[in-house]
């Protein structure tokens, strides 16, 4: 239940040659009562991390399926607190990390959020709106209780806030490109060059998210990243067969998993 | 008064509101602006540049003159802050122009902006043709609907509108989309921001171009009456037109009012009056009072007027009601819409239902205010012409439901 986690499960992943494999899925899609049996499912497929999203009424840093699987999610009366409470239910050897916007954590009050996940069994959080010089003042505060503040980077990132993310912890969220979440076609040529640039920089691991849905992608990215994140392409596999979530996921990791 | 601290400070905060909330794709972008602007600002050719084109395009300076039959109606002087007689009939084009000729100034090719009752649209499609510039416009899908001639305003003026279907199809996914937008094409694109709200700088930029509103209002009312006014009143959406007057006589002994929308009433819960809950949250790029849940989901705003209709407010907005240098109060629909007639029977002005708010609060108050013998300045942000089909429809309507 400690940040070590996710440590481990990059040193794992490296001991076996390959990239580590990181499902994202919305909590409360396509219902709340869904997510330990989807976290289950997705762990059962190979999953080395997963991240929950908290839905956020205003998600802009998201897509087309993944704002929509916010929307459904709230529509759908989910709550902070259930989701909390839910997945402190949950038993996996899989680190979870919580996907969320930085109004959520702040309305909560940002020490008592961190320390609620951490209760829940969250390893790290990923806020996509809480940039570095936003967040950076609580990354010693979220590291003594065992949470990791995941630090981003991006095509446009600097040197000097590649060098003051050194100091981050858990891994490097990449994003591939310049947008938004959801499914790609292919494999920007700017990645590699990217995420070399940042391990010059930076001894994280790095993992690339934004835009992988395809095992061949997920293969490309894999031999060139730490890890491959997931989201769009999976919720859009479960939006296509929302009755049969966890088997839909379990199938779509590991066909992504036998990839890498 | 001691002098005040310079707001905002090196990290675009003020006090505890403000900040840069936005994906780290956009960071170097807002770097890359605070220092263009900065370098904009201390260059007197950039200055002069945006002076010319206010005064020989715009319009500027806007007259301020004294409403005298509404000051004997009410028992004491009122003023009036004409921004309604600007070029597209609001004070949004004093910020598009600045932040046009900024863009221009960075090699931006590509001019973006969000809008809600397309207003702001309108000023920025307006700013880019003048520059031979491509204009794309975010706007809900529900204001679309809403406000369709504006929506062909902006597409006689060259620009692609798009209509946003997430959320609540208003003002608040625009921004978000508008924002998806810019993450995705930052590299050539200039995001022209329509209020004082968003990421550091826009809060400051935007509040230093419109302050070109209370620099002339100053000027003006101390040639007018050789002193200040006692109230400064103007409508508060996001915060643009108000911070503008304001800003200039922060430091003088005037107070300052700025009028949020009480829609159908704070109690009904369809309201817009941000402040006036006075709860904080983040959103759109900045830390100020948002109307939320308890969770911290954005609640949707409501009111009878679209420029109000926005569920945050600039960050110096809260700073002010955070110390208390201004006082934020709220209107409702009903009051709002007899305050639109009274002012076109008095004075001959239609207001736009924005200003509208503003020129209620006034009526409201009139016996505490001449009892106060009081000298009010209110900003008339916008002239009513896009409203007079709205307001007609909605009295109508209003008439057809009466029993009779
Ligand atoms: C005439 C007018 N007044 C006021 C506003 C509210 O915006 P702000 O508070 O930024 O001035 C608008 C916005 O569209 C407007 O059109």
């Amino acid at each position: 239940m400690d940040k070590s986690r996710i440590k481990d499960a990059f040193q794992k992943t490296r001991q076996e040659g390959r990239a580590a494999l990181i499902p994202y899925v919305t909590a409360g899609y396509p219902t709340l009562g869904m997510l330990a049996p989807l976290v289950r499912a997705l762990e059962a497929g190979g999953a080395d991390l997963i991240e929950i999203g908290i839905p956020f009424s205003d998600p802009l840093a998201d897509g087309p399926i993944l704002q929509e699987a916010a929307t459904r999610a709230l529509a759908g009366g989910v709550r902070v607190q259930q989701i909390l409470d839910v997945v402190s239910g949950i038993e996996t050897s899989v680190p979870l990390l919580f996907l969320t916007y930085v109004n959520l954590v702040y309305r909560r009050g940002i020490e008592q959020f961190i320390r609620d996940s951490h209760e829940a069994g969250i390893s790290g959080l990923i806020i996509p709106d809480w940039p570095w010089v936003e967040s950076a003042q609580h990354q010693a505060w979220a590291h003594d209780h065992d949470v990791a503040l995941i630090p981003f980077a991006a095509p446009t990132s600097t040197d000097p806030h590649l060098d003051a993310i050194a100091h981050g912890h858990g891994f490097v969220y990449t994003v591939s490109v310049t947008g938004v979440t959801g499914a790609r076609t292919t494999v920007d040529k700017g990645l590699a060059p990217l995420v070399t640039r940042i391990k010059e920089h930076v001894s994280l691991p790095v993992a690339v998210g934004f835009g992988i849905s395809t095992p061949e992608q997920a293969r490309e990215t894999g031999r060139i990243a730490d890890g491959v994140i997931v989201g769009s392409a999976l919720v859009k596999a479960l939006m296509e067969d929302p009755d049969h979530a966890p088997a839909v996921a379990e199938r779509f990791v590991k066909g992504l998993r036998d990839a890498l | 008064m001691g002098k005040m601290k310079l707001m905002p400070d090196a990290h675009g905060r003020f006090g505890p509101f403000g900040g840069q909330y936005v994906p780290e794709t956009l960071m170097p972008a807002l770097d890359e602006l605070s220092a263009a602007y900065h370098q904009a600002k201390t260059d007197k050719s950039f200055h002069e540049e945006w002076m010319a084109l206010l005064k020989d395009y715009v319009g500027r300076p806007t007259p301020l003159r004294q409403a005298f039959r509404m000051s004997e109606k009410l028992g004491f002087p009122v003023y009036l802050k004409r921004e309604d007689l600007n070029h597209t009939g609001a004070h949004k084009i004093n910020n598009t122009m600045g932040q046009i000729l900024l863009a221009r100034r960075m090699g931006k090719t590509r001019i973006i902006a969000e809008t809600g009752a397309g207003q702001h649209g309108v000023a920025t499609a307006t700013a880019a043709a003048l520059f031979g510039l491509k204009a794309e416009i975010y706007m809900g899908a529900e204001d679309v609907e809403r406000q369709a001639l504006n929506v062909y305003r902006m597409r006689l003026l060259g620009a692609e509108v798009h209509s946003v279907h997430s959320g609540t199809s208003t003002l608040k996914d625009a921004t978000n989309e508008a924002i998806r937008d810019w993450v995705t094409n930052v590299r050539d694109t200039f995001y022209v921001i329509g209020s004082v709200v968003g990421p550091h700088p826009y809060p400051m930029m935007v509040r230093d171009f419109q302050s070109i509103i209370g620099i002339e209002a100053r000027r003006q009312f101390r040639q007018l009456t050789s002193g200040f006014p006692t109230h400064i009143v103007a409508p508060v959406g996001g915060g643009s037109n108000s911070m503008g007057i304001f800003y200039p006589f922060r430091q003088d002994p005037v107070a300052l009012i700025g009028v949020e929308a009480a829609g159908e009433g704070i109690e009904t819960g369809r309201h817009a009056a941000t402040i006036t809950m006075a709860e904080r949250g983040i959103l759109h790029g900045s830390l100020s009072y948002l109307l939320q849940d308890a969770d911290g989901q954005i609640q949707p705003a409501h009111s009878i007027s679209a420029g109000l209709d926005y569920p945050g407010v600039g960050p110096e907005h809260a700073y002010f009601h955070h110390t208390g240098r201004a006082q934020y109060v709220s209107i409702t629909d009903q009051e709002a819409l007899d305050a639109f007639h009274r002012l076109a029977e008095w004075e001959g002005i239609i207001p736009a239902l924005e200003s509208a708010h503003a020129i209620a609060w006034v009526i409201k108050e009139q016996k505490v205010l001449e009892s106060a013998n009081a000298r009010v300045l209110v900003n008339l942000s916008g002239r009513g012409d896009k409203d007079v089909d709205a307001v007609l429809g909605y009295e109508e309507g209003n008439h057809g439901q009466e029993p009779h």
